[in-house]
């Protein structure tokens, strides 16, 4: 009697043992394939790049899908894309482009002339859904000279327009399609839609009819895996052979010594920083703001919060730039000093203090370092966790109800923000917004260069935010798949060159 | 029998009722403009309006609760603003891994717990007796979750027998799918097999005790036929009623359970629609899992007057 | 006035102490609430600060039981854990006591009537509604926190308790005491306080040991869920959250807090089973969940 449910279990167990062997046989057989599952964190809400500002959905139609004029690739360089080359007046304010030969989407229509006025007037017109429709804001005008040649016009001059059309958001689309790109996208990319299981997969095939050179791959799936445990199951088990942003640092251990796979670190656009609200005292003060920064360790911080992945910065700036400075000595980790700072500005500690933290580890575990460190100097904060859509309409929007939160500001190269008086975090300098409104105009690469330091500068000087680290892209894949980037200067997935070895 | 049955039904309906209403207005105080939370920054005044137009925020409670109660009536259980995949095909897809779980938990527990159980009322106060009492003690105190994770950790981890978590799908053919249920099954399968041994043991050290089962050992019939014919037999009554009212609890403990393994079930589903404020998901789900609540405890009610010919004590 | 039955409680206490599962039930529980007070005073190391040196740190002297990914000590950390479980056991038991209870008592002495039939009803809709639930539901109003799931326990206890009184008193007024006192004049109130209630105090008390029992794992759940304790609150089941994904690389993260619980747990529920087989075998307790 005693034995029986002990035998049922270990008839069990047997019986999953050579399941499990089975499972791995497949997978080898696999191994030299031309399919490719890749794994992600968040699941785009719809797939159309030029309706929303949803990372997710760059990162499974950017490069694949769809493609813009120019495009940017994985070092951060505008590359000719749809348009395969392209004269700028003396002025800098029109933009003549050469379109390639023999582009078709694919649902079998040409590529024209006529589609790219289509799609870059669409970004700019009334009541569009365009995340980004600030970045073309300087576009006048889009002419169609004839099949093959574009003219666009600025109201002035643009020192990186080339860069901002090679943006997700300005991908060319096909005005027969384009209202149904959100469930149904066509595109003029190497691989083409082949459905999507919501809250689970997207599956893309190769594109025949390709323009360029064909990609390796002949089919590439997407899957969404929310959970940190899950994701190591995943790749374990063989189900998904890359998970290039990987949802928790901590788990990559796992996979390091194991020479089935290979761990990619690589950088991104990402500066994570502690946001502070300056519409409420006393953060609108810069010695509290100086004096926090002061209490942060961010070596601690990204030690423990991201288990060392990540470099400190000190401004709102990426360190791979070519125009970084390194400001982190602006105000370094001294909690003496913090308290000094925080007597001088009249504030009563212990002071409490509301942070919002949404999902991502960098925010929810920051937030729990960042409020030890805090507490030392007498700041003490209450964590209060929130989702992307409550984020966005309590802290991101009117009526930026919150004292501080962690957020990674992914855009590249998005200085540009803190000219923003009704942005987020409410910083308003007249002297920063002209700086800034220079910069835009400006076109000459040594002179943007210098304006781009002193803007680094200015916000450290004023230490706007706590600036704590730059993110680090954090990948796991098989061994043996090559090609994917191991940099993120846009959010992006790009197929083109994976295969396997 | 037919009076008591009829009352029984009545009052599972008034209950029924009482439920939603209670799970309607628990989401009606929400504070905030629910479409603005599902929209979040992107949204134009524009959308915003057509979204509160589809939601029905700009009728009154009272006809949105009807017409709720209506869609639910009738399978129509709206659709989902995260996913905009209607809910009906989600849940669809969630129940097709929750029931098996609940179910393949259901046996392990069955399986573990009879025996023991029975084997326990056998040795009383011998070695076998305390062993068994122990382990019902050690399943009742711990979570489990924390079994869960355990069992992670030397089944998936250390052995690597298993997967860790998450579910192939029932499309990847019916061995893997059973396999990545299985470690989950039997982490929820502990506790309920803990409190079953209990109630089996005590039920039939009670059935042992009394004269029939005397008179029958008196008779000269086996010890083995005693045990089998007569005890186990009568002492399944009160087993059968803890079955089903532990079955409601199954179902509750998967919902921690699949969170643990990662498996795309019910629980889950409940727990993304908490987190991401997906109200009308949230509102479905939990008159589901409460109705299946108030339905078994009416089945295990009308069953109990079904199998116990003794007349039932008043309410 | 006494009531004229009273079980002869001090000899049959004394027979339960002789009992091995109250002898270690016992200990167990005055660990844990010795465990919780000394939290409230003292912890070996500091709960709110974080060490990046002692990371993931593996048990050794200054650190007994290891230290945490943010390099907190993991004892410290279960001692606080037991106060954060004792905290909001002792509020929701107490809830579901304080107000379960006597609704039970007044059902009982209201047998059939429409106060009857109304509690009876409201608990069998408390029933249809586990703490999970609830807890769910508060937390897609309010969001997460501590007193979701103190809220939420709570609800689901003044259900049980307001049960179990009710049957327990039902069966203490059929007895020839109370005919007794209301022959000579007492009004229901007081035969309700002074005859009835004395008497299920016993049964009360065994049902608030499990129930404590049941609230621990019913906040470590929660916790570990997201939706009950925030941080930088300590909590049983967030720490088990928290470890499970350095699971990979340090396991020992998953097995203390985890151990903790299932002690507290099986502490009061031997607790509870000794004290009933002291009072009397045949309670009628409930156990659900």
């Amino acid at each position: 009697m005693m034995n029986r449910p002990g035998a049922l279990l270990a008839a069990a167990l047997c019986a999953a043992v050579p399941l499990v062997g089975g499972l791995a046989a497949t997978d080898a057989a696999a191994q030299a394939k031309t399919s490719v599952v890749i794994g992600m964190t968040l699941e785009p809400p719809h797939l159309d790049p030029t309706a929303g500002a949803a990372a997710a959905i760059d990162e499974v139609v950017y490069a694949n899908l769809f493609e813009g004029l120019t495009r940017i690739d994985e070092s951060g360089a505008v590359r000719p894309a749809l348009a395969e080359s392209w004269e700028i007046s003396e002025d800098g304010t029109t933009y003549r482009f050469t379109l390639r030969e023999g582009v078709t989407f694919h649902d079998g229509a040409s590529f024209e002339a006529e589609d790219v006025v289509f799609s870059l007037e669409r970004i700019r017109a009334e009541g569009t859904e365009n995340a980004q429709k600030d970045l073309y804001a300087a576009i006048e005008s889009v002419e169609a000279e004839d099949a093959r040649t574009v003219v666009v016009e600025l109201s002035q001059p643009q020192g990186d327009l080339l860069w901002r059309l090679g943006w997700g958001d300005a991908v060319i689309v096909d005005p027969a399609s384009a209202e149904t790109n959100k469930t149904d996208p066509v595109g003029t990319g190497p691989f083409a839609f082949d459905g999507r299981v919501q809250g689970d997969l997207i599956r893309l095939t190769r594109f025949e009819d390709y323009w360029g050179e064909p990609a390796a791959l002949e089919r590439a799936t997407f899957r969404f895996i929310p959970d940190a445990a899950a994701q190591v199951a995943a790749l374990l088990a063989g189900d998904i052979d890359a998970f290039p942003n990987i949802g928790a640092p901590e788990t990559v251990a796992r996979f390091e010594a194991d020479p089935r796979f290979e761990v990619a670190v690589g950088t991104t656009e990402g500066e994570t920083i502690l946001s502070m609200n300056h519409r409420r005292a006393p953060w609108n003060d810069v010695r509290v703001r100086r004096a926090i920064q002061h209490a942060i360790d961010r070596r601690a911080l990204i030690d423990l919060a991201m288990i060392g992945f990540g470099t400190p910065i000190g401004s709102h700036f990426a360190p791979h730039h070519p125009a970084y400075i390194d400001l982190t000595d602006t105000a370094p980790y001294d909690p003496e000093k913090a308290r000094e700072l925080l007597a001088a500005a009249g504030v009563e500690t212990p002071i409490k203090a509301v942070i919002k933290l949404p999902p991502p580890t960098y925010a929810r575990r920051g937030g729990e370092v960042l409020a030890a460190q805090l507490k030392a100097v007498g700041i003490e904060l209450e964590l209060v966790p929130v989702e992307w859509g409550q984020w966005l309409a309590e802290v991101f929007r009117d009526p930026w109800d919150f004292d501080f939160t962690i957020v990674s500001h992914t855009e590249p190269l998005d200085i540009g923000i803190y000219a923003r008086a009704d942005y987020y975090f409410g910083y308003d300098d007249p002297d920063f917004q002209a700086h800034i409104a220079e910069l835009e105009v400006e076109a000459e690469p040594e002179r943007r260069q210098e304006l781009l330091v002193e803007a680094q500068e200015m916000i450290a000087d004023s230490q706007v935010n706590g600036f704590l680290f730059q993110l680090a892209k954090v990948g796991v894949q098989a061994a043996g798949l090559e090609g994917l980037w191991r940099n993120a200067p846009i959010q992006a997935n790009d197929l083109t060159a994976v295969r396997w070895e | 029998m037919l009076a008591f049955t009829v009352r029984r039904l009545g009052q599972f309906l008034a209950t029924l009722i009482a439920a939603s209403l209670v799970v309607f207005l628990a989401l009606e105080v929400l504070p905030g403009d629910a479409a603005q939370i599902l929209l979040g920054v992107e949204a134009t005044e524009e959308t915003l309006a057509a979204l509160r137009r589809q939601l029905g925020l700009d009728e009154p409670a009272m006809s949105r609760y009807v017409a709720w109660i209506a869609g639910l009536a009738t399978g129509e259980l709206g659709t989902s603003h995260i996913y905009g995949t209607p809910i009906a095909e989600m849940l669809g897809d969630r129940l097709a891994i929750s029931l098996p779980l609940a179910a393949l938990a259901f046996a392990i527990s069955t399986a573990i717990a009879l025996p023991l159980g029975v084997f326990a009322a056998t040795r009383r106060g011998r070695l076998g007796d305390w062993l068994v009492i122990g382990f019902a003690q050690i399943g009742l105190a711990a979570p489990n979750f924390w079994f869960g994770v355990l069992l992670i950790l030397i089944f998936a981890v250390t052995l690597g027998w298993f997967a860790s978590g998450g579910f192939p799908g029932w499309e990847a053919g019916f061995w893997p799918a059973l396999q990545a249920l299985l470690l989950p099954a039997l982490a929820l399968a502990l506790s309920e097999a803990a409190i079953l041994a209990r109630v089996v043991r005590s039920a039939m050290l009670e059935t042992l005790g009394e004269d029939y089962i005397r008179t029958a050992r008196a008779k000269g019939l086996s010890g083995r036929r005693v045990l089998f014919g007569h005890a186990l037999r009568n002492a399944m009554i009160p087993v059968a009623t803890i079955l089903g009212l532990q079955f409601a609890f199954l179902v509750m403990g998967a919902v921690i359970v699949e969170n643990v393994f990662y498996l795309p079930g019910v629980g889950r589903l409940l727990l993304q629609a908490i987190f991401q404020r997906d109200l009308v998901v949230v509102r479905d789900l939990v008159l589901l899992l409460s109705g299946f609540v108030i339905l078994v405890n009416l089945l295990v009610d009308l069953a109990y007057g079904a199998i116990d010919p003794r007349p039932r004590p008043a309410a | 006035m006494r009531p004229l039955l009273r079980p002869p409680t001090r000899a049959r206490l004394a027979r339960g102490r002789r009992h091995p599962s109250f002898a270690i039930g016992g200990a167990l529980t005055i660990l844990m609430l010795g465990a919780a007070a000394l939290a409230a005073v003292w912890t070996p190391h500091p709960i709110d600060g974080v060490d990046p040196l002692a990371r993931l740190a593996a048990p050794s002297l200054a650190h007994p039981l290891g230290a945490d990914h943010f390099g907190r000590d993991v004892l410290s950390l279960i001692l606080a854990g037991a106060q954060t479980s004792v905290t909001v056991g002792l509020i929701a038991v107490g809830l579901g006591l304080g107000v379960g209870a006597p609704l039970g008592l007044a059902a009982a002495m209201r047998r059939g009537r429409p106060l009857d039939a109304a509690i009876g009803r409201t608990t069998d809709l408390i029933f249809a509604f586990p703490a999970v639930l609830t807890a769910v539901l508060i937390a897609a109003v309010y969001g997460p926190g501590a007193i979701n799931a103190i809220v939420a326990i709570g609800i689901f206890n003044i259900a049980v308790f307001a049960r179990v009184a009710r049957g327990a008193a039902i069966g203490v007024a059929a007895r020839p005491f109370v005919a007794a006192a209301a022959a000579i004049g007492r009004t229901r109130a007081q035969i309700a306080v002074i005859h009835v209630a004395p008497n299920i105090a016993g049964v009360l008390i065994v049902q608030a040991t499990i129930q404590f029992a049941v609230a621990i794992l019913a906040e470590a759940g929660l916790s570990y869920l997201g939706l009950g304790v925030q941080p930088p609150q300590p909590s049983w089941g967030k720490m088990l959250a928290d470890a499970q994904t350095y699971m990979f690389s340090h396991p020992l993260q998953a097995v203390f807090p985890g151990l903790a619980i299932m002690l507290a747990v099986l502490g009061l529920n031997l607790f509870g089973d000794g004290l009933r087989d002291a009072l009397d075998p045949r309670l009628k307790t409930l156990r659900l969940g």
